[in-house]
């Protein structure tokens, strides 16, 4: 597995919990958007991206949860703080 | 800010303000207590000649003490005081689980812990006990701040 693999599938299991839309979950792809496809609330956005934060150990900024709104954009963001780890 | 003027925000009126008194509030958490009323509305149908707090209510108070006190005190440390009054704080998740029931003229008292503040969603662990210091319910309360300032 790559590591672009292997961070989708980390990404995939921290959101699994919040979904409200299985079909949507079931063929996520990168489009995929957190609110209007999975059907997340706001308040849960907060909990994945601290989910996340605690998964791949990085801090992620206002700036950044701003933009995670979609599977694309969060990896992008992840991969960034990773960076600069 | 201090507890009276926490109190004086809170955006509840009779009948559907649950807090009589707050205790203390620091940057981890909050307390304060509610006595029930005999009198109060929703023990005419809960239930039928057998008036027990509905755990709504119960949860209602919580959330009033634990979460919306508690955040009007959170807006308080970053925000303008004089436009906290246009604050809001929006419920967005409870999980709560009850271990007694609450009778007329009962007093509780309610104490919140911050779990944790972060982009503007407040969650707190809260607990409700009774005179006898009895747990009576206890859970995850959640909401987000809006500052409309």
């Amino acid at each position: 597995m790559s590591n672009n693999e292997a961070m989708l599938a980390d990404l995939k299991s921290i959101i699994k919990p919040y979904i409200q839309n299985e079909e949507a979950f079931a063929k996520l792809t990168e489009e995929t958007d957190f609110i209007n496809d999975l059907k997340i609330n706001s308040a849960n956005l907060v909990d994945i991206v601290l989910d996340v934060e605690d998964k791949f150990d990085i801090e992620i900024d206002n700036d950044s949860m701003d933009k995670m709104l979609n599977v694309k954009a969060a990896l992008e963001v992840i991969q960034e703080k990773l960076a600069v780890k | 800010m201090n507890l009276e003027e926490i109190k004086s925000l809170l955006p509840y009126q009779d009948p559907f303000l649950f807090v009589d008194e707050l205790h203390s509030v620091d940057e981890d958490g909050i307390s304060g207590s509610y006595t029930f009323p005999e009198n109060s509305y929703f023990y005419q149908g809960h239930f039928k000649n057998n008036p027990i707090t509905p755990g709504v209510i119960l949860t209602e108070t919580m959330a009033q003490i634990g979460l919306v006190a508690y955040g009007i005190y959170i807006l308080s440390l970053t925000g303008d005081t004089e436009e906290l009054a246009k604050g809001q704080v929006a419920l967005t998740s409870t999980e709560m689980n009850f271990y007694k029931p609450v009778l007329p003229n009962e007093k509780v008292e309610v104490i919140s812990k911050k779990e944790y503040y972060r982009f503007n969603k407040l969650k707190c662990k809260v607990e409700m006990f009774n005179e006898k210091k009895e747990l009576v319910c206890r859970g995850m309360i959640a909401g987000v701040l809006i500052n409309k300032s």
